[in-house]
């Protein structure tokens, strides 16, 4: 972009690649809350229960901080704050590896609600989520794992007073404890992007069957769901199809770009302070050039991934053309950058790498489920070409 | 200077424009107006050329000239790169005497730090000077001198002192190129151009009043040059395109550019020309095979997170925070890059990257991307140098051992 076109763009629609005071001021807040609530004892702790959250640190946040209702709006009982903010707090959340079901109950079905509720829906269903008093998930993939929403089987039969579900989702984010479940699924004889709506149901209904999968990364908890007939609420109208749930689904991919470069921030922050402690043949091995070229390759993912993740959450916010294109681009690349950067950090640590005791496989872990989670690379990759009409 | 305002600045400059700007002028003359007035680098000192303005009103000022079309100072090669390096170390004659043939383009500047001994270890110079009377006169080789075939002036690194440590025996002179004891030979490089060379300096002479900073201050003096070159080298700074702009002064400004980039035309190339690599896979039908997709799209999200990147320090600069890592990463990360464009482009072309010339794809360009990117990774500090630069200074690593302490005339030399 020229700097002339530049300047006919009002400032504040435009990408801003600066984050405001009151934003890293917020950043600071919750920084000091999570080294206290969520030191990597309490990680291993939670990450071994069932629930994998601790309702207590969940409860301080709700009334603390409020983040369960950043992107909600005052008037449903959220802070009102947008899709910086929200990612400002999912990096955090990356760096700390808080266990808490916040990615389910703000990221997805929140914002599920919000794209795609009706006035009275949001009325009704946001306050409780945004005061933290209800978990929420979105099920969206099905047994074969598949992210594009067109690829929903799940079928949603139109009754008197609602919708009969029937089907199976399975890879549901805290699908085991979630109060609300906001489901993708299709009306019967549909194929493609025809037909998918989205329904909301309690999670104690007759008919629904959960079960709680074994994650490698234990600190993100998966669910397999069966739905047998289960009466649901349609989310909204049928007139939208699949947008609100695209929009969600790339609202999810930058929240999580953003948690995954949290994350690798704390591998590499790891990886620097050992090297600066582990003595071999007497010197520190961060000495070597070996290790030291690799650091600072790191640190140059690290910020491109960051500068990515951040650009898309800022292009989100300001509602640019550009920014489903740019959640691809932001998944994509945080993905990679994760995964190399646990990879290298167990590299650096040397067989005390390897073990259990050393807090680098959480990460390690995380960066697994993530890269994942919400679609592959090479799948948001392509994506992004077709986005970028290519 | 008192703090202004955006509005305030973006009036004046609009007023001074349309006051002054006349595309008629002869280029000279109208840079010496931007000089005199400081509109042409608002972001010096008021006493130099400049109005003292913030770099965050700079950019509105270059908004305005932008707006109008009015041409700027000249700003290419390394000019800028002595102009800042005597803005900070300068004398006031110094600066009288150059800063002002920079900014209106009659004078040409190049660097003459690399020696066939010291690329990397710029400390290990070996071209000497030495006193005599009111003037040094300067004897040794330097290599890799871009532009110095047509330059007027170099910015000179050069021991003074053998028996002080490597680092605190340097100086650092303006030369001046043109004189009977240099001599400039271009080198040919493996892309068939020839923009840099190697010089010979015998018994040439360079006045007293030329020495930048104190005898021993070479190296901090070049460090500051340096600084300003891998700041400069975030990629963001596009060259200057050639428009069709009506008027003397973009005659003339275009005739400039003409004759200033002949020997650089392959200087787009060596970035790899990410901007090329969609059209090129459309036309060629690569674009429909999923491996190049994939490949393509790696490199586009590489390139606009480096993009990104440079913006977030400008950004932070302009709030005035510190520098974070993201300020010291460009460089590296243009290296990256260019490789990734230059494979890309490979894939994309098949068979037909084994063609040069003319008559092979995009007359040339392609051949000669796969043939410049090297460059790259190697000037202005080769990836190596980054990364310790980066380990050290970004993330506190240890530095590296030394073996070159002591009396310079006894560490090991090539
Ligand atoms: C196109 C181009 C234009 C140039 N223009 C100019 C110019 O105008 N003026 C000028 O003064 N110079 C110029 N140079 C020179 C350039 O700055 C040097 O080539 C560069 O700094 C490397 O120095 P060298 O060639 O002596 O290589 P060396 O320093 O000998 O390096 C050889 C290899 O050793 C590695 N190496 C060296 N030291 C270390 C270390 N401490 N740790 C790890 N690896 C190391 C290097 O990374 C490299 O891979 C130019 C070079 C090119 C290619």
């Amino acid at each position: 972009m020229s700097a002339s076109e530049e300047s006919r763009v009002e400032p504040a629609r435009r990408i801003q690649f600066a984050f405001t005071d009151e934003q890293e001021q917020f950043r600071s807040l919750l920084r000091r809350f999570l080294n206290d609530k969520s030191p990597t004892t309490e990680v291993r702790r939670l990450m071994a229960t069932a629930e994998g959250y601790d309702p207590e640190v969940w409860r301080q946040l709700s009334e603390e901080l409020a983040l369960p209702g950043i992107p909600i709006p005052e008037q449903y009982g959220g802070a009102g704050f947008g899709m910086v903010e929200l990612c400002i707090v999912t990096e955090e959340l990356g760096r700390a590896l808080l266990c808490a079901p916040y990615f389910s109950t703000t990221v997805l079905a929140a914002n599920a609600i919000l794209n795609a509720g009706t006035e009275a829906q949001k009325s009704s269903l946001l306050p409780n989520l945004a005061s933290g008093a209800r978990l929420a998930t979105l099920a969206v993939t099905e047994l074969n794992g598949n992210w594009d929403p067109h690829e929903i089987a799940l079928v949603a039969t139109p009754v008197a007073d609602g919708y009969l579900l029937d089907g199976v989702k399975s890879y549901v984010v805290d699908g085991h404890i979630a109060d609300l479940l906001v489901v993708a699924g299709r009306l019967p004889g549909t194929v493609g992007s025809e037909g998918i709506a989205l329904f909301t149901l309690s999670a104690d209904s007759d008919g629904v069957e959960r079960r709680l999968l074994q994650s490698m990364d234990p600190t993100r908890k998966l669910a397999r769901i069966d739905f047998h007939g289960v009466h649901s609420d349609l989310l909204g109208t049928l007139d939208d199809g699949a947008k609100p749930l695209l929009r969600t689904m790339d609202q999810a991919a930058i929240a999580l770009a953003n948690e995954m470069v949290g994350g690798a921030q704390a591998l590499l922050d790891s990886a620097v302070d050992y090297a600066k402690l582990r003595v071999q043949f007497g010197r520190t091995i961060g000495s070597f050039q070996a290790i030291k070229h690799k650091l600072a390759d790191m640190l140059l993912d690290v910020e491109l991934a960051k500068s990515a993740a951040y650009c898309a959450a800022q292009a989100c916010a300001v509602d640019d053309l550009e920014w489903p294109a740019l959640a691809c681009l932001a998944k994509a690349a945080a993905s990679e950058t994760y995964v190399h950067a646990a990879a290298e950090c167990i590299q650096i640590h040397g067989g005390i790498g390897f073990t259990w005791d050393n807090d680098t496989h959480l990460w390690f872990k995380r960066a697994k489920s993530s890269e994942v989670f919400l679609g592959q690379p090479n799948y948001h990759r392509e994506l992004l070409m077709q986005r970028w009409g290519v | 200077m008192s703090k202004v305002s955006e509005a305030e600045v973006r009036a004046e400059v609009r007023d001074w424009l349309a006051a002054n700007w006349d595309p008629e002028m002869s280029l000279v003359a109208w840079r010496n107006k931007l000089a005199d007035s400081g509109w042409g680098m608002p972001q010096w000192p008021e006493a130099w050329y400049g109005r003292g303005l913030p770099v965050s009103l700079a950019r509105v000022v270059e908004e305005e000239f932008a707006g109008v079309g009015a041409v700027g100072v000249a700003k290419s090669g390394v000019r800028l790169l002595a102009a800042a390096t005597l803005l900070e170390h300068g004398s006031d004659l110094q600066k009288k005497k150059f800063l002002r043939r920079i900014l209106t383009g009659e004078d040409t500047w190049c660097q003459f730090f690399s020696e066939p001994g010291s690329g990397s270890d710029l400390a290990g110079a070996t071209t000497r000077a030495d006193l005599n009377g009111d003037h040094w006169i300067v004897n040794g080789q330097k290599v890799w001198t871009t532009s110095a075939h047509h330059a007027d002036h170099g910015l000179l690194l050069a021991r003074t002192d053998w028996d002080a440590p490597k680092h605190e025996g340097m100086s650092f002179f303006v030369i001046d190129v043109k004189q009977p004891g240099v001599d400039v030979q271009p080198l040919k490089q493996m892309n068939g151009h020839a923009s840099f060379n190697q010089v010979f300096f015998t018994d040439a002479i360079v006045p007293a009043e030329n020495l930048v900073a104190g005898v021993g201050d070479g190296w901090k003096v070049a460090m500051t040059t340096l600084a300003h070159e891998r700041r400069g080298a975030d990629g963001l700074n596009p060259p200057s395109k050639r428009g069709s702009r009506q008027g003397r002064i973009h005659a003339e400004e275009r005739a400039e550019l003409e004759t200033a980039n002949q020997p650089y035309k392959w200087y787009p190339q060596r970035a790899g020309r990410v901007d090329l690599v969609i059209e090129r896979a459309k036309e060629t039908g690569a674009i429909r095979d999923p491996h190049v997709r994939q490949e393509i799209a790696k490199l586009m999200i590489m390139a606009r997170s480096a993009e990104w990147t440079a913006r977030r320090a400008r950004a932070a600069q302009r709030q005035g925070r510190p520098q974070g890592p993201e300020g010291s990463l460009g460089k590296l990360a243009a290296s990256n890059v260019a490789r990734a464009c230059a494979h890309v482009h490979t894939l994309i072309t098949g068979a037909e990257a084994m063609l040069t010339g003319p008559a092979s794809p995009r007359e040339g360009i392609i051949a000669e991307i796969l043939v410049s990117v090297p460059a790259t990774s190697i000037a202005g500090g080769t990836d190596e140098i980054q990364r310790n630069i980066i380990s050290e200074r970004v993330l506190g690593l240890p530095k590296e051992p030394r073996f070159d302490t002591g009396p310079f005339r006894n560490v090991r030399k090539n």
